[in-house]
């Protein structure tokens, strides 16, 4: 039992979930950021902390470089909204859209009394619905014409920058489009920089400037969308696009994309955490975590990334799962 | 052409609520040949789910079918006695759900949640059965099957759910598996493995498959066959290459053209203007017509039933020619 100073205070009595581990991320005014992963990975923790739902335990989020407090004023929580998920979670059941609406226009002076219905009107028109939508409550509505009262709410407060967490993903697939499409309009109409989290690597090509993959409360990949998608250069952003169903009818090959589960974000993988289900993993991969690195606008957290990739073999989690057959 | 192995033939199915009778499946037909993957695709609201679910007797209180015949190797399931249902079903016909964590029972173990069905169905010995849920787990690879057997549900991964699922469907080597979005609510890359896991154990065992779900892309990659719902009823069956590639059915293409796909960047993705029609009410004609782009007067006045095309293809629409016509001017899906 230690009674050094570092010993005691490195004693961690309980599990630490590191949602998100060392990011640093940059959007330039005007972009939109794709923040891509699976389950766990720590994007929506991410998004949220930017935003300022959730404290950082530890870094700090810049706005144009100054930096956001933990505890946001009210000016400076107008500059960066967000748009949820769950179009049926997210809206106050028992506020009428106008009341939602205007109840934000008011707290935050937006306009004069005067005009705060007026203004409401545009906020309708601006995401495609009806003035009537304004008597109307949440259940009202479609889970599109939600996510378009939530997208109206988020800009009522004239943000600067949007983060928009998995907006479609709850979506059936043809209204889907209809909200991408009003997402891309408003962003060019109205300047907005946008975060834009998603599981949907196809959505996300539609949508984003640049892309970031996130695996493990870790930014492994990131780089413009074209670049990302035609020349992926981490193992992992390589296994997720294979994984995506294509609409194109036909056999995929027999081999899983990515063997394995992600693992626990409690207790994560020595070394770089993708290793074990990595097909070209070797020694240095399960003793030090690779920086993020590469070219100017192409940055990938692999040890051979950016050299010649080492042969393939099964990742150790397929061996393993061998191993008992 | 061999008999198929199911068949439902103009499929009602009600749900009585206060408001009104909810025509939550109003006139589906579709037939599934031994050792096939038929893919049946929609919307929230479509019915698809009804219509599984219809299949096994597994309608949740109050829906319950209203109309039509489900044709189990010729017998009507629809008729059947409950004893005789119950003797099928987890049996010839299992089924996999979309929510492993609450499809499973949380309090059981995982192991013994697969040795169920063969104890109960297939009247084996508790070793035995015990034997038989191990073996299951390895062939639906999940690892260290001894030590996994003991876990209870909430231990394991999404992933690792979905395959005790599957394990269990498999366990008393039924004939017909019924997936209701069995990869909606997990992972891309973890979807992929089930995919592959599911298309491998169909052809090693050349299962027939009715598999649920809104992704065309997943049916795209796992089924031979499909029949598109829409409000309630099939508008649409074909092979899943014959319609992809050439839509007979302006709802087909229009739902077709609002996927983002991966390979192709178009501008603007299409979606359907519109909303579904509500199945207290649905309208006159043909219920897709308001949203259509190609609807003509006649769209709109008396039933539009399934119609046969070719031996293979068959279409509730009536200018069937018009999104034929659309997809080669603009195809969705490129190359031959």
């Amino acid at each position: 039992m230690g009674t050094s100073l570092v010993g005691a205070l490195t004693r961690r009595p309980h599990d630490m979930l590191r949602a998100v581990d060392g990011v640093d991320m940059a959007i330039a005014r005007g972009e939109t950021l794709g923040l891509v992963g699976e389950s766990g990975c720590g994007k929506s923790t991410l998004g949220r902390c930017i935003v300022g739902l959730y404290q950082p335990t530890a870094g700090e989020v810049l706005f144009a470089g100054e930096p956001m407090a933990a505890k946001r004023e009210r000016a400076q929580r107008r500059r960066i909204q967000m748009v949820f998920q769950d179009p049926y979670s997210s809206l106050n059941p028992r506020l009428t859209v106008r009341q939602a609406l205007s109840e934000l226009l008011r707290a935050h002076n937006m306009v004069p009394p005067g005009q705060v219905e007026a203004r409401c009107r545009e906020l309708m028109e601006l995401v495609g619905l009806a003035p009537g939508a304004l008597e109307a409550h949440p259940r009202h509505f479609s889970g599109g014409q939600r996510q378009r009262v939530s997208i109206a709410r988020a800009l009522a407060l004239e943000p600067e920058v949007l983060v928009a967490d998995e907006p479609v993903s709850a979506l059936d697939v043809s209204v889907q489009a209809t909200v991408l499409n009003l997402l891309e309009e408003l962003q060019q109409r109205l300047g907005l920089t946008m975060l834009f989290i998603a599981h949907n690597m196809a959505v996300v090509r539609h949508v984003c400037d640049r892309v970031s993959v996130m695996y493990l409360g870790k930014i492994v990949e990131t780089a413009s969308t074209a670049e990302l998608f035609t020349n992926p250069r981490h193992p992992y952003t390589q296994g997720l696009m294979k994984a995506v169903p294509r609409l194109v009818p036909g056999r995929t090959s027999e081999a899983v994309a990515v063997a394995g589960d992600p693992g626990s974000p409690i207790s994560p993988p020595s070394g770089c955490r993708f290793h074990p289900r990595c097909p070209i993993a070797q020694d240095v991969c399960s003793q030090q975590q690779p920086e993020l690195a590469g070219e100017t606008n192409h940055l990938a957290a692999c040890h051979f990334a950016w050299t010649a990739a080492p042969p393939r073999h099964e990742p150790e989690v397929a061996q393993e799962a061998a191993g008992e057959v | 052409m061999s008999e198929p192995i199911l068949e439902v033939r103009d499929l009602h199915v009600e749900i009585p609520l206060t408001r009104g009778t909810v025509r939550a499946v109003d006139g589906a037909s579709f037939t599934v040949a031994p050792g096939e993957a038929m893919g049946l695709v929609g919307e929230s609201g479509s019915g698809k789910s009804m219509t599984l679910r219809a299949i096994l007797g597994l309608l949740p209180h109050p829906a319950g079918i209203a109309g039509g015949e489900i044709l189990y190797e010729g017998a009507d399931l629809v008729t059947m006695s409950a004893k005789k249902l119950q003797d099928l079903r987890g049996k010839e016909i299992s089924m996999i759900f979309q929510e492993p964590m609450t499809a499973l029972n949380p309090v059981m173990r995982v192991g013994d949640q697969i040795a169920e069905g063969p104890l109960a169905h297939l009247r084996m010995g508790k070793s035995a059965s015990q034997e038989r849920a191990l073996d299951l787990m390895r062939q639906v690879g999940i690892p260290d099957p001894e030590r996994r057997a003991r876990a209870f549900p909430h231990e394991l991964s999404g992933g690792m759910r979905q395959r005790v699922m599957i394990a269990i469907a498999l366990s008393c080597e039924p004939k017909l598996i019924l997936c209701d979005e069995p990869t909606t609510a997990l992972d891309v890359t973890i979807q992929d493995q089930i995919l592959k896991l599911l298309r491998s154990l169909r052809e090693e065992r050349g299962l027939s498959v009715v598999f649920v779900t809104h992704d065309l892309a997943v049916v795209a990659q796992t089924c031979q066959r499909l029949a598109v719902m829409y409000a309630g009823q099939v508008v649409e069956t074909g092979s899943i290459d014959e319609t992809f590639r050439s839509p007979r059915h302006p709802y087909t293409l229009g739902l077709l053209r609002s996927v983002p796909d991966l390979e192709d960047v178009r501008d603007l993705l299409r979606s359907i203007p519109g909303t579904p029609p509500d199945p207290v009410h649905p309208p006159e004609g043909c219920r897709f017509a308001p949203r259509c782009e190609f609807a003509q007067p006649d769209c709109m006045v008396g039933d539009k039933p399934l119609r046969s095309i070719t031996p293979t293809r068959s279409t509730a629409c009536i200018h069937d020619d018009a999104p034929a016509r659309a997809v080669q001017l603009e195809p969705v899906i490129a190359g031959g």
